[in-house]
C-alpha cells in the first residue's frame, strides 16, 4: 500500500500538514493573546496577580457582578436542560412512536430558531416577558424559557441522531408484548437506549446557555456574558480570564460530546461487522 | 407489505389517540408562547405606531438612505466573512479528510470548531481586543517591527474591525457544516475514476467538484446568514452607534422612550426575517440536493 499515490479525495501528507499548521497557528494567536494579556503587569513585565486575584477568597466580593452572572448562568443552564428534558424529549419520543408523519414537522419547528435569530425574537420577547413576570415573577430563571427555544436546533439534532440509530418502535412493541406498562417502557427501555443523545443534548445546552448574550443583554438581565461586558469596562483582565475559563469549559464539554458520539459509532461498527 | 403491518398499528392508534395527542400539547404550547408569539409580535410591532394605529411608516423608513446604508454594511461584512470563511473552512475540511475520524486531533478540532462557531460571542470580542486592540499582542509585536496597524485610525471598533472576529467564527462553522458533505464522497468514485484512467484533476473537476458544489454554496449561504444575524460579538466590540442591522435594532430598543422610534425595532426585525427566510430557503433547497449523494 505504501508508496502508492492515493486515488481518493484525501490530501497528501504535505498538503495536510501545511493547511492544518497554518490555520491552526492563525487560530491559536487570539487565544495566546488572551493568555498573554491576562498575565500582563500594568507597570510592565508579567505577573500572576490577575489570576491570583480571581482565585482568591476575596474575589467573590471584588468581582461580585461576575459571580452573580455566573450563578445566574449556571441556574439558567440547569433550568434550560430541565425544559429540554421535560418538553422536547418526550415529544420527540412520542412523535417517533405514534406520529411518524409529524417527524418532518417537528424537525422543521426545531430548526426555525436558526432562521429567526435571537436579535429578532428579543424584540417580541419583551411584551411576552412582561406577562411572564406578572405570572411567575421576574426572577432570573424565567429567562430559561427563551433559552430553551434558542437551544432547540442543537438539542434536537443531538437527540435525533441517537433516536434514528435505535429502533424504538420495535423495542417499545417488544416490551409491551412482554407485559410492560408505558411507564416502564419509557423508563427502562427507551431512555436507557437514548442515554448518549440525552447527555449530548444536555452538554450542548449548557454550553449554549453559558455563552448567551443577546437576549439577556436586551432584556436587561444579568448573566455571565453581560456581567463580563460590564466588568471589562473597569477590569479587562478579569473579563479575559473568565472568558478563557468559559471557553475552556465549553471545549471540554464538547470534547465529551464527541467522545460519546464516536463511542457510539465504533460500537455500531462492531455490531455491523 | 406495508398494508399488512400498518393495519394493526393504526387500529391501536385509534384506541390511544386522545392521550397521545394530548402528549404533544406541552411542546406545542411552549413553541407557541416563546417562539411563534414573540416572532409575530416582533414583526407586527413594526406595522403599528406608538399609539397602536396601523402604519407603514416604519417599514417605509427601512428604505431611507440611513437605514439602507446599515443594511449595506451588514451585507458587506456578511459577504466578505462568508466567502473567506467558506474557502478557508473548505480547505481545512479537505485537510481533515486525511486524519483518522476517531483520532484525538480530529476530535479536538471538532470541539474547538463547535466552541468558536456557536458559543464565542462576547468572548471572541475580548480575544480580538487582546490581539489587535491598541495594546494588543499582535499590535505591540508589529509595532516592534515598525508596522503600525492603526496608522489610519483605530478601525477595530468600527465595521472593518468586525471582519477578523467574524472570520474567526465563520471558518469553524464552515468546518462543522461542510465536513459531512466531504466525508460523503465515496472511495468507489475515486477508484472508478482511477480505473478509467482519470487523474486527480479529473476527479476533482468532474466528480467531487460537481457533487460538492450545492453543499458548498449552501454552506456559504448559511455562513452569510450566520454573520448577518449575529449580535454578541459586534455589541461587545462596538459599544455605541448602529453600524450594522443588529446594532440598529439595539439602538431602536434602547431608545424606546424616544417618541416615534419605538416601533422601528419591529420594522428592522421584519426586514431581517425576510432576508433570513430567503437565505435559509436557499440553504435547504441546496441541502436537499446534497443529501442525494450522502446515502
Amino acid at each position: 500500500m505504501s508508496g502508492v499515490r492515493p486515488v481518493g479525495a484525501a490530501p497528501g501528507r504535505v498538503a495536510r500538514t501545511v493547511i492544518l499548521g497554518v490555520v491552526g497557528i492563525l487560530f491559536t494567536i487570539p487565544i495566546v493573546a488572551m493568555l498573554e494579556f491576562s498575565l500582563r503587569n500594568l507597570a510592565g513585565g508579567y505577573t500572576f496577580a490577575h489570576w491570583a486575584g480571581v482565585f482568591s477568597p476575596a474575589s467573590t466580593v471584588t468581582y461580585a457582578v461576575v459571580f452573580t452572572g455566573l450563578r445566574n448562568s449556571l441556574l439558567l443552564a440547569v433550568v434550560t436542560v430541565v425544559i429540554i428534558l421535560v418538553i422536547l424529549l418526550p415529544t420527540m419520543i412520542l412523535v417517533q412512536l405514534q406520529f411518524p408523519r409529524l417527524r418532518r414537522v417537528l424537525e422543521f419547528i426545531c430548526i426555525i430558531p436558526i432562521t429567526v435569530p435571537a436579535i429578532v425574537v428579543v424584540v417580541g420577547l419583551a411584551p411576552v416577558y412582561s406577562v411572564v413576570a406578572r405570572l411567575a415573577g421576574s426572577s432570573i430563571w424565567t429567562l430559561a424559557f427563551a433559552y430553551g427555544v434558542t437551544v432547540l436546533p442543537y438539542a434536537y439534532r443531538a437527540i435525533q441522531s441517537n433516536l434514528s440509530l435505535v429502533d424504538v418502535v420495535t423495542l417499545a412493541e417488544a416490551a409491551r408484548s412482554l407485559g410492560a406498562g408505558w411507564a416502564s417502557v419509557l423508563w427502562r427501555v427507551i431512555l436507557p437506549n437514548l442515554r448518549r443523545g440525552i447527555l449530548a443534548a444536555a452538554f450542548i445546552t449548557v454550553a449554549v446557555v453559558l455563552g448567551e448574550f443577546t437576549i439577556a443583554s436586551l432584556l436587561n438581565r444579568v448573566n455571565l456574558q453581560t456581567a463580563l461586558v460590564q466588568v471589562s469596562k473597569s477590569d479587562p483582565f478579569v473579563a479575559v480570564i473568565f472568558s478563557l475559563l468559559a471557553l475552556a469549559f465549553a471545549f471540554v464539554l464538547l470534547l465529551l460530546i464527541g467522545r460519546l458520539a464516536s463511542d457510539r459509532r465504533t460500537r455500531a461498527q462492531k455490531k455491523a461487522s | 407489505m406495508t398494508i399488512e403491518t400498518s393495519r394493526p398499528r393504526s387500529a391501536r392508534r385509534l384506541v390511544s389517540v386522545p392521550p397521545a395527542v394530548l402528549g404533544l400539547t406541552p411542546f406545542a404550547l411552549y413553541v407557541l408562547l416563546f417562539l411563534a408569539i414573540p416572532t409575530v409580535l416582533a414583526v407586527l410591532s413594526g406595522l403599528f405606531d406608538a399609539q397602536g394605529r396601523f402604519t407603514i411608516a416604519n417599514v417605509a423608513a427601512l428604505f431611507t438612505p440611513d437605514i439602507l446604508k446599515t443594511f449595506a454594511s451588514s451585507f458587506w461584512v456578511s459577504a466578505v466573512t462568508a466567502i473567506v470563511g467558506a474557502v478557508v473552512g473548505a480547505l481545512v475540511c479537505y485537510a481533515l479528510l486525511g486524519l483518522n475520524p476517531q483520532g484525538t486531533l480530529r476530535s479536538m478540532v471538532d470541539s474547538a470548531a463547535s466552541v468558536l462557531a456557536q458559543f464565542g460571542g462576547v468572548m471572541l470580542a475580548f480575544a480580538f481586543i487582546a490581539t489587535i486592540g491598541i495594546q494588543g499582542f499582535v499590535t505591540v509585536f508589529l509595532k516592534g517591527l515598525g508596522i503600525n496597524i492603526f496608522a489610519n485610525g483605530v478601525w477595530l471598533y468600527q465595521v472593518p474591525g468586525l471582519l477578523l472576529p467574524y472570520i474567526y467564527f465563520q471558518v469553524p462553522l464552515m468546518i462543522i457544516t461542510f465536513m459531512p458533505a466531504l466525508e460523503g464522497l465515496k472511495p468507489q468514485w475515486a477508484e472508478a475514476n482511477a480505473t478509467l484512467g482519470g487523474t486527480r484533476l479529473t476527479y476533482w473537476a468532474r466528480i467531487a467538484g460537481p457533487v460538492l458544489a450545492p453543499s458548498f454554496l449552501g454552506s456559504l449561504l448559511l455562513l452569510f446568514a450566520n454573520a448577518f444575524s449575529s449580535y454578541a460579538t459586534a455589541a461587545a466590540l462596538i459599544s455605541q452607534g448602529a453600524q450594522i442591522v443588529p446594532l440598529r435594532i439595539r439602538a431602536a430598543l434602547i431608545s424606546e422612550t424616544v417618541l416615534g422610534r419605538s416601533n422601528m425595532a419591529g420594522a428592522l426585525a421584519l426586514g431581517m426575517i425576510v432576508i433570513m427566510v430567503v437565505l435559509m430557503w436557499g440553504y435547504s433547497a441546496l441541502q436537499s440536493r446534497t443529501t442525494r449523494w450522502q446515502k
